[in-house]
């Protein structure tokens, strides 16, 4: 069996130092004259976004904004709303996954998602985290116990669940519920994973663990998070786009959009103006 | 404040007054109404098991209850009688066996069809005409099984006798299909969106998401609405007593004639079996087995329920 268990990526032809030389790394989604419509009303409208790899990137915006309706599309999750209407390009990796000859299992299976509300499945946690192994087909036994112990380390859960990798999952936290989540979708070692809000639902101590998770993260995967909570685009990411009313108003270095915004409009969302 | 001023009245007083109107206290005398009827059913069925544990004690009396149990032949009407209800369970078995084989794959299917692959539109015609199937009486059920499903079986296996256990079995099971598909329906459909998200997003096909995420997370309700289903199987009268026969026996053969627990007390209780005569007694013992029979089931099925169970 020719499995490594240790993540191989390709790496990028230059040495990556965090943000300052950012623009030099390899993208990993290209999206290009992005619009989706919600029967008639116009969801998005002409986004043109790049992101890269090992970075986060966080999506910031009022409710409403279109911010999560953008993060779904990136897995195609969208799709699940009936009546959605696409037009425009969504390369991942250099292939435009709007395309309906992609598929979506693909997909997924490269780029994993954490939830607004923490959603395991009703099952031990053990079974939690091998379901996305198991279902792509890996059954040996020996390899499923060193995923879940590697996945529930990846996502800094490991010390409080190892005796108890056998009971429900909805005996945890909600805090814990969330890492393990983030460790089920970790078991699949995906390229990017995608993050709706994944704090909101959860107290300030649970979020502070799932922010520095965040930035051990970025080290092996790249991570698209979107967040109402602009001190933690702040803290965590590298970049951000700025989104109101379906547009992208702004994307750029997070330094950048926080100490000295381009647009106008911008500013006044992250000063509190409004939102 | 400028609104006492203006007003003639005062609020806070009107509500003193209603207070002090009132005469009966309602919140206490509800609560004693819904209590009482509440009890009536407690009642009742405390009336029917001590009537029949009452009954079937002078019914032992007469037979013994190793007999009862052991003897493989129930000819109560004989000139020398023997009771043995083995029988009788036997018959009534072999209909339970071939109604889940009928409803438990069409009603899981129509369930799992209904909830996770239909279309509104779909949903809207086909949950009533389950509905209506769940609401046909009985008795219509039993002549269909007797002057249609018997005579078309009886082209296909000319061996099959004009009574048998395979087409009142097959139209039981098509009696208690809706039964399954609703209930187990409601099972699936509770099962929270995020939780197929969840698999979806890790690559999940809808098929892989249904059958290893939705179907063990319903799955306490799953169980619950087949055994509550094969209960009435078990129970069914109307049914076996016009398509079934009444010829009591052990063989596994389902194409030649049986009977039902539940057929034989129809059996008795509309022939002329004086009242006081061992014959009229044994209704009530086969009646407290049948009791026992659906009882034991409805224990298992909490019992299975409770250790499957998934929440969320």
């Amino acid at each position: 069996m020719n499995m490594t268990l240790t993540r191989e990526k390709e790496s990028p032809a230059i040495e990556i130092d965090n943000v300052g030389s950012a623009a030099l790394t390899e993208k990993v989604y290209e999206t290009s004259n992005l619009n989706l419509w919600y029967g008639e009303n116009h969801a998005l409208k002409n986004i043109n976004l790049d992101m890269h790899q090992n970075e986060v990137t966080a999506i910031i915006g009022p409710s409403g904004c279109g911010k999560s309706t953008y993060i779904k599309t990136l897995n195609r999750m969208i799709e699940l709303v009936p009546d959605v209407k696409t037009t425009g390009q969504i390369k991942y990796r250099n292939r435009n996954i709007l395309d309906q000859s992609y598929k979506v299992e693909d997909l997924r299976t490269q780029v994993g998602m954490v939830f607004q509300k923490p959603n395991p499945f009703p099952k031990s946690i053990y079974e939690n985290v091998v379901y996305g192994p198991k279902i792509h087909g890996i059954k040996n036994k020996k390899i499923l116990d060193e995923i879940v112990e590697k996945s529930l380390k990846g996502a800094a859960i490991w010390d409080e669940v190892k005796d108890r990798l056998h009971e429900n999952a909805y005996g945890l936290s909600g805090g814990q519920q969330q890492r393990l989540c983030i460790a089920r979708c970790l078991a699949i070692e995906p390229d990017v994973i995608l993050m709706d809000e994944p704090t909101s639902a959860l107290d300030p101590i649970s979020t502070l663990k799932i922010e520095e998770l965040v930035q051990e993260l970025k080290k092996d995967f790249s991570i698209i998070i979107v967040t109402h909570n602009m001190q933690q685009a702040a803290r965590i990411s590298d970049r951000t786009a700025f989104f109101l009313n379906g547009e992208v108003i702004e994307y750029s270095d997070t330094n950048t959009i926080f100490s000295n915004p381009n647009d106008k409009r911008t500013e006044d969302y992250i000063t509190g103006r409004f939102g | 404040m400028e609104l006492r001023k203006t007003e003639t009245y005062s609020v806070q007083q009107m509500i003193l007054e209603k207070k002090s109107k009132k005469k009966i206290n309602m919140e206490k005398v509800i609560p004693k109404l819904l209590f009482i009827t509440a009890a009536i059913s407690v009642f009742t069925t405390i009336g029917i098991i001590l009537t029949l544990i009452f009954e079937t004690f002078i019914f032992f009396d007469r037979v013994s209850i190793v007999e009862f149990f052991t003897e493989a032949k129930w000819l109560p009407f004989a000139s020398a009688p023997s009771y043995g209800i083995m029988p009788l369970i036997v018959g009534t078995l072999k209909i339970t066996v071939i109604a889940a084989v009928v409803a438990v794959p069409i009603g899981l299917a129509t369930a799992i069809f209904l909830s996770e692959y239909a279309s509104e539109k779909t949903r809207r015609i086909i949950k009533p005409i389950l509905e209506v199937l769940a609401g046909i009486p009985t008795i219509v059920y039993g002549f269909f099984a007797l002057t249609f499903v018997t005579p078309v079986l009886r082209d296909l296996f000319p061996s099959l006798d004009m009574f048998n256990a395979l087409s009142p079995g097959i139209v039981v099971g098509i009696m208690i299909m809706p039964m399954i598909a609703s209930l187990s329906e409601d099972a699936l459909v509770s099962v929270p969106k995020s939780i197929r998200e969840g698999a979806y997003a890790l690559g999940a096909t809808k098929l892989e998401t249904t059958i290893k995420v939705v179907l063990p997370a319903a799955i306490s309700g799953i169980v619950a609405s087949i055994v509550l289903a094969l209960s009435r199987a078990i129970g069914e009268t109307m049914i076996v007593s016009v398509a079934g026969g009444s010829t009591p026996n052990m063989s596994m053969d389902v194409t030649s004639s049986i009977q039902t627990m539940t057929a034989y007390i129809v059996q008795v209780s509309s022939g002329d079996a004086g009242y006081g005569t061992t014959i009229y007694y044994s209704i009530y013992a086969v009646g407290m087995t049948l009791f026992v029979f659906t009882l034991v089931m409805n224990l298992l099925a909490q019992f299975i329920s409770r250790k499957f169970r998934e929440e969320y």
